[in-house]
């Protein structure tokens, strides 16, 4: 089709416009906002001065946002495999064909997913809880010490397996759908071949998994920076351990409610946006070459 | 938000809690009262209560359609329109956009004492002299009027309800343990140290590590003047002067000691804790016997009143913690109809026993607070004691010059992150202190104040 007359260009135009003045009203605007608020400052005494990027510069060494986004850091490199290898596990298991019960199962690890994460959070905050959460009471009931969840030793670790629980079964769903449309004919040629079952996931199917990998992956870096509704709820429970600067999203969060400082606030969220553009990135170039190699 | 949905009655008490009590601050007053603006006279009055007008109110109170239709009774030409905005701090947050974006904002709000100068500071408050409220001072409790006046005589606010603190303590635990009520908090560490010993399982009382609200009482009720403000931008922060390290050392050790609890309050643990005898006392305030009746049913008739502990024995004082005021936004553009409404809901004989008794919110009216029908109240929760007898003596004793920051939120998040996690930490109290002192006044040079004290 290489010649396109007017006529369907022009309709072409008409069918993005919609489209596009969402795109523009919704997210370039707020966006384009956002990055004039933060060359500003705005104090109670004195009013609102164009200050340029001191914010920028202020919050590039501002120990509290830098700790946010180690943390954040930290908690992706602990939470993203454990999470994506289990839904791998899963995604595997129920597409060999031999799980009894496949469709409750598969249902079993998604409902999670439809489960608000305020609610979800709420939840496991009373599972946690160190007098009367269950845990805590069946630890005592058999003698058995369980770990203070909500303290500064477990927090990150509790707040990855609500995390996990929540997306375990959304990432394994990606999977699975995945696996589903590798031909048939693939395996039945592998097994003409001799390979078993082990070795058909192995070179078939975990290479065929590779963009739905890269996919979730990408989710990940995304959900992972910008970690906020859990802490948030657990924060009423273990105030000493969740201060307002845990993670980068409740800094912003924090800066711009408590403090009032909405202009240094979006320069923290503008900063945190290019940390996750580069580091997704990142994962996409390394993902991208090595294919190519 | 599952300690928020418990009964109506402890809606507003985790409303006290949830923030903190509150004040007045001395601000916007360099010009001196010199500006005091013209009176309304009666026939404006009249005039504006006659003509059909639409006000609009943001308020949490529950059911507050009982008391505006007694408004309504009398000037049934002006409408109340109730919105519930949120409670506390997200109304806050609501209003704050409002004023920002010019438009959206009510002409009415419920403020917490201690939220008044994050308000006036934005010089969004409405000065109700002109419009007759002066004559209304004695109406209230004196602390009341210190906390809703401002510098230059401004009046900002009409107090609503109230938190003047006390002691909730456990008879039966008392009397098992032969520990005497405490006087004095000398007298109260000894009782924690004794009580724990022959219980391991109980502690006599729990300082919450997130409740700055309670601290603040606390250190109102030791005499101290944590915040002054002289003039709109300069203030004095002096929360680690004497009186406030003698609070810290004193809570700091008793949590060192491991004698006394410091988990969050207003959690599922906490309401479990209060039900099962773990905490032999509740410091809390005068919402607090009703909240407390609703949430530990449990426990009925085991608990009685009593006022704080004092620090010198040869005086009572105590410290304020929640209630709320009406405030007119300045930008009303029925200032008459609004002012009289604030003054009438806050004032009127009927609307305020309504308050007391329907929504179970502490007086801010003298007349009620000696008004057999209410102190004479007896509930069988505390064994027939009539505890708002209790508590509307102690409201007598509280300091009416005490005064807030016109930035509390962050003065709030700021010590729950040094003195609530030193305490929940069980490390050096007295140094956290220090940090919480730093922490503000950093914060208040960054927003362009003038900051001395300490």
């Amino acid at each position: 089709m290489s010649v396109v007359s007017a006529g369907p260009r022009r309709a072409g135009l008409l069918f993005v416009t919609p489209f596009m003045v969402l795109f523009l009203l919704l997210f370039l605007t707020p966006l384009g906002y956002a990055a004039y608020l933060s060359l500003f400052q705005h104090k109670l005494i004195g009013g609102t001065t164009f200050v340029g990027l001191d914010n920028y510069a202020k919050a590039v060494t501002d120990p509290q946002f830098l700790r946010g986004v180690l943390r954040v850091a930290t908690f992706f490199v602990i939470q993203v495999p454990l999470m994506l290898v289990l839904a791998l596990l899963f995604a595997l298991a129920l597409d060999s064909g031999l799980m009894r019960l496949a469709r409750v199962v598969r249902l079993g690890i998604f409902v999670p997913y439809a489960v608000p994460s305020v609610v979800a959070a709420l939840m496991w905050g009373y599972l946690y809880g160190p007098d009367y959460g269950p845990f805590a009471q069946l630890g005592r009931l058999l003698h058995v010490p369980v770990p203070r969840f909500l303290s500064e030793t477990w927090m990150l670790g509790s707040l990855s397996n609500v995390v996990s629980w929540e997306f375990v079964g959304y990432n394994m769903i990606i999977l699975y759908a995945a696996l589903r449309s590798v031909s048939p004919e693939l395996y039945e040629a592998a097994a003409v071949d001799g390979a078993g079952a082990w070795r058909i996931a192995w070179s078939i199917k975990l290479p065929a998994l590779r963009p739905a990998l890269v996919l979730t992956l990408l989710f990940s870096v995304i959900g992972s920076f910008q970690l906020f509704n859990e802490p948030k709820l657990l924060q009423p429970l273990a105030p000493d351990v969740i201060d307002s600067g845990f993670t980068a999203n409740l800094y912003a969060y924090s800066l711009a409610f408590t403090g009032q400082q909405v202009n240094y606030a979006a320069t923290v969220s503008f900063l945190l946006g290019l940390v996750i553009v580069a580091v997704s990135y990142g994962f996409l170039f390394a993902s991208n070459r090595r294919r190519a190699v | 938000m599952s300690q928020f949905s418990l009964s109506r009655r402890s809606f507003l008490a985790a409303a006290g809690a949830v923030s903190l009590g509150t004040a007045l601050a001395a601000c916007g007053g360099d010009g001196g009262g010199s500006t005091s603006a013209q009176a309304v006279g009666q026939s404006d009055v009249d005039k504006a209560m006659a003509t059909p007008t639409e006000l609009t109110f943001w308020t949490w109170v529950p059911d507050i359609d009982q008391e505006v239709a007694l408004f309504r009774k009398k000037y049934p030409a002006i409408k109340v329109n109730v919105v519930n905005a949120g409670q506390g701090t997200p109304q806050y947050t609501k209003l704050r956009t409002a004023l920002q974006a010019g438009t959206g904002a009510p002409d009415l709000v419920q403020i917490e004492y201690q939220y008044i100068p994050t308000f006036t500071i934005t010089d969004s408050l409405l000065d109700l002299q002109p419009y007759g409220a002066s004559a209304l001072k004695s109406r209230f409790v004196d602390w009341t009027w210190g906390q809703v006046t401002g510098a230059g005589g401004e009046i900002w606010a009409m107090p609503q309800d109230t938190g003047p603190m006390g002691l909730l303590y456990r008879q039966d635990i008392f009397d098992q343990h032969g520990i005497a009520v405490p006087k004095t908090w000398d007298e109260f560490a000894d009782a924690a140290h004794k009580l724990h010993a022959a219980d391991p399982n109980v502690y006599l009382t729990n300082m919450a590590a997130n409740q700055a609200a309670a601290w603040h009482g606390l250190l109102w009720q030791a005499g101290a003047k944590p915040y002054v403000s002289s003039g709109k931008s300069d203030i004095a922060i002096s929360v680690s002067d004497n009186i406030g390290k003698k609070l810290a050392a004193y809570w700091g050790g008793l949590a060192k000691d491991g004698v006394i609890g410091t988990e969050p309050d207003f959690t599922d643990a906490w309401y479990g804790a209060l039900n099962n005898g773990k905490y032999a006392t509740w410091i809390t305030a005068a919402w607090g016997p009703v909240f407390l009746s609703g949430s530990a049913k449990a426990t009925a008739g085991k608990w009685r009143a009593a006022p704080l502990p004092q620090w010198d024995s040869g005086s009572q004082h105590s410290g304020n913690w929640g209630g709320s005021t009406t405030a007119v936004i300045k930008t009303s553009k029925n200032p008459i109809a609004a002012a009289t409404f604030a003054q009438f809901l806050n004032t009127d004989p009927e609307t305020t026993k309504l308050f007391a008794t329907k929504q179970f919110l502490f007086p801010s009216s003298k007349a009620l607070l000696t008004d057999p029908s209410f102190a004479g109240d007896k509930p069988d929760f505390y064994g027939g004691q009539p505890v708002n007898q209790v508590f509307a003596g102690i409201g007598d004793t509280i300091d009416p010059s005490f005064q807030w920051p016109p930035f509390l939120d962050q003065v709030v998040t700021d010590w729950t992150e040094t003195v609530g996690k030193s305490l929940a930490d069980k490390t050096d109290s007295v140094a956290a202190l220090d940090q919480w002192q730093s922490r503000i006044t950093a914060f208040a040079k960054n927003q362009g104040f003038t900051v001395g004290g300490r």
